[in-house]
């Protein structure tokens, strides 16, 4: 678990992980050494799984951006493993995720624009198996995406 | 939008799994001479080809057990507008992330908690409380997985 200065630490550099050692050590309130010994400790136990650049896809052309949501037909045994292993060659597929609730899965698709999202709709995300039923949410805005956890 | 050839597709993809790689390792990868491999970055970086950095925490270990995505459907009467409920909603420390989306909902909320309770009580004080807010939808996370998208190995 974490101790409080674990969770100094963690809160300034996911705040902005692009701070240097130093910087980093003193918004935390650590020295430098200590700094370097608690985030290879993070880093070892996994809390800390890596620091990844992220890329943004508007800018390199894809503008549209829609979650699907997923109903599946649960009588097949494999449905889930099936669905997901096909739905991983899509390129265009950026997310997946299995959720309890009204909806089996989510795939976060981006395209060009929406004649391109409407090919690959009809191409590739319809001939998915074992899809019950689909509905579509586009993407408006990004209002909040720093996924910063409370801690 | 920018062009990018397959060794700048190659860099964002080593980038997207360890940001934290200077200009010398990517090059190295890719064949390039480390000055080389440094302007490409610095391109796709002044391009906002890459948006930042992101620290990957593992959530659970970390004592965030659940994390639940809200469909919120808008009520709006009465002078509540779209600013104020979007104004309070990414003001509550559990929303990780928050959009803006056509369809069966208007927004589209990501949410962390520690436990089934303690998401109880976000919902309750925090997120039925808000501005505007209407009928919510929840669907508790059970896996997720990221893809490098169109920029991976085998792909266009």
């Amino acid at each position: 678990m974490l101790n409080s200065i674990d969770r100094r630490i963690l809160r300034q550099w996911q705040f902005d992980p692009t701070l240097t050692p130093a910087e980093l050590a003193k918004r935390a309130g650590v020295s430098l050494g200590k700094l370097g010994r608690r985030q290879a400790r993070l880093r070892d136990e996994g809390i800390v799984q890596g620091v990844q650049a992220v890329v943004d896809w508007v800018a390199l052309g894809y503008a549209v951006e829609v979650s699907l949501r997923v109903t599946l037909d649960k009588t097949q045994p494999r449905a889930f493993e099936n669905f997901i292993t096909k739905a991983r060659d899509i390129p265009e597929v950026i997310e997946i995720q299995t959720f309890l609730g009204r909806v089996d899965v989510r795939l976060s698709v981006i395209a060009r624009d929406m004649a391109h999202y409407q090919n690959l709709y009809r191409s590739r995300v319809l001939s998915l198996p074992h899809i019950s039923d689909i509905e579509a949410l586009m993407q408006v805005a990004q209002i909040k995406n720093d996924e910063v956890l409370p801690l | 939008m920018i062009d990018l050839d397959d060794i700048d597709f190659a860099i964002l993809r080593l980038l997207s799994e360890d940001g934290t790689q200077g200009a010398g390792a990517i090059g190295r990868v890719c064949g390039l001479s480390q000055p080389a491999a440094w302007r490409r970055i610095k391109r796709l970086r002044d391009k906002r080809a890459i948006r930042g950095l992101k620290l990957r925490l593992d959530a659970n270990k970390i004592g965030f057990g659940v994390t639940v995505f809200l469909g919120v459907k808008l009520a709006l009467k009465g002078g509540v507008g779209l600013e104020d409920f979007e104004r309070a909603v990414t003001a509550i420390p559990e929303v990780q992330t928050v959009e803006h989306v056509l369809g069966l909902y208007d927004y589209r909320l990501r949410v962390v908690a520690r436990d089934l309770p303690d998401f109880e009580r976000v919902l309750r004080r925090r997120i039925m409380t808000l501005p505007g807010a209407g009928a919510v939808e929840a669907n508790v996370l059970l896996s997720e997985e990221r893809l490098s998208g169109p920029i991976g190995q085998s792909r266009s």
